[in-house]
């Protein structure tokens, strides 16, 4: 059986949209692993690359939502493993305060996520992907008045 | 050195695989001319043929594919391919080189490599590159991706029939071309790359290769896997087409093999078996694989933990110990019966795939070169070398890189061709510059007040993308997009005959922003760049859109879903590019001097061959004197004593001119950056530079198993050394450990060279003390390439091996001043009692723990274990992600004298490539402040790691933040600090990311009306 046939049996009732800023070194590579390894993943994620995930402003993530994005997904390096050497843990912060600010305003949770996925992570990659969209479908679209 | 005779500032490499690259690329860039001759019709090697490679499961060809692109654009390297050495004269310095060019009957310099001629030609025949698993044409490429794209006839094959020349639109094709033509070439120097041949599998009758359809070779089973391969990477039975459920790999097929007399071992099969096992897994889920081993030789850099991980998370079957003798077929179903040593026991298993690990011998034409150029080979046929000086042949001025000087992996021969290099840069040094040409770009044309006008370039990557996404409807789509004034499709957008499309759009279309919608730009985007560059535009007006690894490739069952997501991300790209500007590149001026960090036996051959090629040098040692571990070495595997080569090393480092060394001092703080590093030692010293060499060593562990330290009789494999060498040693018996230290959950990888060393002190003990015993307790032997004989020879002397499971190590108690040892041998399944006179423990090698601070110091990483690591595990060994910093030896991972020699030469020489040029080209992604909006808060000054931003008082109580480009690394970190948005990372620019957002997140149908 090939990976991901399951992928195929889905029948979503809608389909999420995911935006993902992925930095250069380690996630967007993680995500070229993913393809290498020939992993199969849901669609649903568009990744727009930066060099550091340190690089992803809030207002991206914000616009990104106010647009029509389901979830948004902020990848970086490994702690201790920034290309830039600190760039991750400030996209942490301000991922934290994010997820306050974005549940505050009614968001679920799961619709925001910082992670760490290596160059070598592709299957984490992949996984975090179909994750997070069997997540959103069951949450359905954001709620009107959200965002 | 040559007399009054003047050198000549050129070279020629033989063999056009990565070693062979690796070779010129390093040569051009460091300011010679070199010619690149290879014998088939395109370079690349045997790496083109592979899938994957290991340990980091890269895609071969992606890898492979921007250096055979760089090497065939490279304007100072002439390709001869299809060709071959007819004769040599001449001597070091100045050679006079006659070379044979076999004709392809199609005018190189006609042909556009479009196919047309393949695709019409009725012929099928042989397939060399795909190993005859699919048909090739009588006119053809050997692979798609190959350079230069230039077909070729094969005589043998064509009818004569014209086909082809009647639909060859580019009037390419000429039958009537003199078969071939001589030409003379001029070189100062010379590096064999001729790389190796595997062993024909067939002959090793017993297991039935070409008689039994499902026994396949291994590299007949690399096509299989390759996507681009004659099963496009399906697995199946040759016999039946059926998807098999066990595969049986057979190692040591022709190596390690006293019946086909090839007793070397071929040192990468091991870790290619394991790769093909893991990945036929990934394309098979539930396929059961089994390698049969004699040792599982995983002894390279994170080798182990593959091994690890193939056994551990894939199931793997690993077994031990096992040579099969025969292989027998089920005349029924095919199926393959195997017979193996399952511990004391036989046992027997039914396959329905068997792989045979072939390993390498010499290049076929290995004979007729060491007779032409008088070099010396060893007894199988290989280049024969010095351990200590492991890049030359016993020719001045011939030099040897790659498997043609012993079987190795793709990183240990690319570090060899650096090292080759290196090597031929010192020789020839007066004439550095004097024959190369300096690649020119147009001037860049003023974009002033246009508007966007894109060209999109869609890729089929052959099947790579074409055979999900609909390549045809993404071109369509993309030339609808506002902005987009042209767009194609083409087979391979990153071959060379589409640059040139790529440059002849741009000119005819008067595009002003370049798409390319194919692969990753973390490996495609500087080839592209390039072009653009070359007709005319900034190269910053580019932008890909990754439709192959992050859509073609993870989404195959949904080629529509995929395809529409492949539009998507070209609107993304294109609204990226509507918005791209032209970046400058400031020339930053290069200090021709480097700084070498540890005077150990890698640190001092790297700053003498620096020195050598014509650099200051400056050399800092942390200790009294010169030497590190290298002092504490007192024979080598081939059992010279090398303290008489480091005491002349030493002698010649101290008294170049060029180097200036640094005792008992240290790095404090580098600042800086490619060609402009400024380093603060200890001392008080400040250094300019303009590159780095890292070569700080390693540390052997210091054991808290087994009694070390506890008892006078349990030594280290280094102080047996040092008996032997000084005749202290006296014993009856003596019991050597392995893996003490390594292969463990602390430190997971094998230390490489404690089994050579173990031989070589167990060798040096049997033949002074023919009387001793010597029991070497293992898990594995991993005694590579020629070091086998070493293994075969202590055997034959009556060294005895005892295999012992980590899960149940040796014991050790002490009985007074005796000693004993209790080993649960793993052949026999009996527990063994020893009484040694010495137990001796052949001690891991641990990273330095210096390494931690110099990372930090220099923001270099290093990996779990605490190695450095370098920016590419296969091609890139010696090279650091960050420009101008290098390493080599230990600090990269354990290695014999040789290797590290290799890499230190090899270092010097990537050096070379920066300081022979008199500036480098800075990146124009940087950021920049906005001094309007700018309010001093001095907020980016204080995250910024690298220094960049600096307030500054402009004028009485103003202050701005100026960012110095050459230390911004173009992160963009600070743009999100800053609390007025006066930041602005170029390239990656708020209004551009967001740009992306909106057309992620847009419709599919473009705004704007159909273009006429």
């Amino acid at each position: 059986m090939e990976k991901g046939v399951d992928l195929e049996e889905r029948r979503p009732i809608y389909e999420p949209k995911i935006v993902a800023f992925c930095c250069n070194w380690c996630s967007y590579a993680g995500a070229d692993l993913a393809g290498t390894t020939r992993l199969q993943y849901p669609t649903n994620v568009r990744i727009v690359r930066v060099m550091c995930s340190g690089r992803v402003d809030p207002a991206f993530v914000l616009k990104a939502f106010s647009l029509g994005a389901d979830g948004v997904l902020v990848a970086g390096c490994h702690p201790s493993d920034c290309h830039y050497i600190n760039g991750n843990e400030k996209a942490a912060m301000r991922g934290t305060f994010l997820s306050e600010f974005l549940e505050d305003a009614g968001l679920e949770p799961q619709r925001f996520k910082v992670e760490w996925i290596a160059g070598s992570e592709g299957q984490k990659f992949a996984n975090i992907v179909k994750q997070m969209v069997a997540e959103l479908e069951a949450l359905g679209p954001i709620a009107e008045g959200c965002a | 050195m040559m007399g009054e005779k003047e050198v000549v500032g050129a070279a020629m490499v033989v063999g056009g695989g990565p070693a062979g690259m690796q070779a010129a690329l390093d040569l051009a860039e460091s300011g010679y001319r070199v010619y690149l001759l290879e014998t088939t019709p395109s370079i690349g090697g045997t790496m083109a043929q592979l899938d994957k490679t290991f340990p980091t499961n890269d895609c071969s060809m992606c890898i492979l594919s921007p250096k055979l692109v760089a090497t065939g654009r490279h304007e100072s390297i002439t390709l001869l391919t299809n060709a071959e050495l007819k004769k040599v004269e001449g001597e070091a310095g100045r050679f006079k080189i006659t070379v044979t060019r076999h004709q392809r009957f199609i005018i190189e310099e006609k042909c556009t490599g479009c196919g047309v001629c393949a695709e019409h030609c009725p012929i099928e025949g042989a397939n060399s590159f795909d190993r005859d698993l699919a048909p090739a044409k009588a006119v053809y490429v050997p692979f798609p991706q190959a350079v230069p794209l230039i077909y070729t006839i094969d005589k043998g094959l064509c009818i004569g029939c014209g086909i082809c020349e009647k639909f060859c639109e580019a009037d390419a094709i000429e039958y009537g071309m003199d078969s071939e033509i001589d030409e003379t070439i001029e070189v100062g120097a010379i590096v064999l790359a001729p790389g190796y041949e595997v062993f024909d599998s067939s002959k090793r009758i017993a297991y039935g290769h070409g008689v039994y359809p499902n026994v396949v070779s291994n590299i007949e089973f690399e096509r299989m896997l390759s996507a681009s391969g004659p099963t496009e990477g399906h697995v199946i039975r040759p016999s039946d087409g059926d998807v098999p459920k066990s595969i049986a790999f057979i190692q040591c097929v022709g190596s390690r093999d006293a019946q086909t007399v090839n007793t070397y071992c071929s040192s990468y099969c091991c870790m290619a078996a394991l790769k093909q096992a893991v990945i036929a897994q990934e394309h098979l889920p539930g396929l059961e694989t089994t390698i049969f081993f004699m040792d599982t030789r995983a002894f390279g850099k994170e080798f182990e933990e593959y091994l690890h991980r193939a056994e551990h998370e894939y199931g793997v079957r690993v077994f031990r110990n096992n040579r099969i003798s025969k292989v027998q077929q089920d005349q029924e179903t095919s199926n393959l019966i195997l017979s193996f040593i399952d511990g004391a026991h036989i046992g027997e298993k039914i396959f329905d795939m068997v792989v045979l690990s072939a390993g390498a011998k010499p290049p076929e034409m290995s004979r007729q070169l060491a007779k032409m150029l008088n070099i010396k080979t060893n007894k199988f046929g290989f280049c024969e070398t010095d351990e200590l000086l492991p890049v030359d042949t016993s020719m001045p001025g011939i030099y040897v890189c790659g498997a043609f000087s012993g079987p190795k992996d793709i990183p240990d021969s690319v570090a060899q061709a650096s090292g080759a290099a290196g090597r031929v840069a010192a020789l020839l040094a007066d004439q550095r510059g004097k024959l190369v040409t300096k690649k020119e770009y147009p001037e860049e044309k003023d974009l002033t007040g246009q508007e966007p006008r894109m060209g999109v370039f869609v890729c089929h990557c052959g099947i790579n993308i074409g055979s999900v996404v609909n390549v045809p409807e993404v071109m369509e789509y993309a030339s609808k997009l506002p902005g987009v004034v042209y767009a194609e499709a083409n087979l391979y957008t990153c071959s060379q005959d589409t640059q040139k499309k790529i440059r002849e759009m741009i000119e005819k279309h008067d595009l002003n922003r370049v798409v390319v919608a194919s692969c990753t730009p973390r490996t495609h985007e500087p080839l592209f760049q390039n072009t653009v560059r070359e007709a005319g535009l900034n190269k910053y007006l580019f932008e890909m859109a990754n439709i192959r690894d992050q859509c073609s490739w993870v989404h195959r069952l949904v080629p529509e879903a995929a395809t529409k997501k492949a539009k998507d991300l070209v609107r993304m790209a294109v609204a990226k590019a509507s918005k791209l500007e032209p970046l400058p590149q400031p020339k930053i001026p290069v200090t021709p001097a480097a700084l070498v960090i540890g005077g150990g036996l890698s640190g001092m051959t790297s700053a003498l061959e620096i020195a050598r090629a014509g650099y200051e040098v400056h050399l800092v040692e942390k200790e009294k004197e010169l030497g590190g571990h290298l002092r504490t070495i007192y024979g080598t595997l081939a059992g010279v004593d090398p303290q008489k080569t480091f005491a002349k090393l030493k002698e010649e480092v101290l008294e170049n001119k060029n180097i200036k060394v640094h005792l008992e001092d240290t790095v404090e703080e580098v600042k800086g950056y490619i060609g402009n590093f400024e380093t603060a030692l200890k001392s008080g010293e400040k250094i300019e530079h303009g590159a780095i060499v890292l070569a700080t060593g390693a540390i052997e562990y210091e054991p808290k198993e087994y009694l070390y330290g506890e008892h006078p009789k349990v030594i280290r494999q280094t102080t047996l050394g040092e008996m032997l060498a000084s005749n202290k040693f006296d014993a009856k018996s003596v019991v050597i450990i392995q893996c003490v230290g390594s292969r463990n959950d602390e430190h997971p990888n094998c230390s490489r060279i404690c089994c050579s060393t173990a031989m070589a002190n167990a060798l040096r003990i049997k033949r002074e003390h023919p009387d001793t015993d010597v029991f070497v307790l293992f898990r594995d032997i991993r005694t590579y390439g020629f070091a086998e004989e070493n293994y075969n020879e202590a055997a034959r002397l009556g060294v005895r091996f005892l295999r012992y499971d980590p899960a149940s190590p040796p014991e050790v108690m002490a009985d007074g001043d005796a000693l004993e040892v209790h080993v649960d041998e793993q052949f026999i399944e009996e527990k063994i009692l020893l009484r040694p006179d010495y137990l001796v423990l052949n001690a891991a090698i641990h990273p330095n723990p210096d390494n931690k601070s110099l990372a930090q110091l220099l923001k270099v990483p290093q990996n779990k274990e605490g190695f450095f690591l370098e920016a590419h595990m296969k091609l890139r060994p010696v090279d650091f992600a960050t420009d101008g910093i290098f390493l080599c030896g230990l600090a990269h991972s354990p290695r014999l004298i040789d290797e590290s020699i290799s890499q230190a030469l090899a270092a010097a020489a990537r050096v070379n490539t920066v300081l022979s040029k008199p500036f480098i080209e800075a990146e124009g992604v940087v950021s920049v402040v906005d001094e309007d909006k700018c309010v001093g808060c001095g907020r980016c000054e204080e995250i910024c790691e690298y220094g960049a931003p600096v307030v500054e008082e402009v004028s009485p109580g103003v202050f701005k933040s100026r960012i110095k480009e050459a230390l911004c690394k173009g992160c963009g970190s600070c743009a999100v600090e800053c609390c007025t948005r006066a930041i602005r990372p170029k390239h990656f620019r708020s209004d551009q990311i967001i740009t992306m957002i909106e057309a992620a997140l847009a419709d599919e149908e473009p705004e704007q009306e159909v273009k006429a």
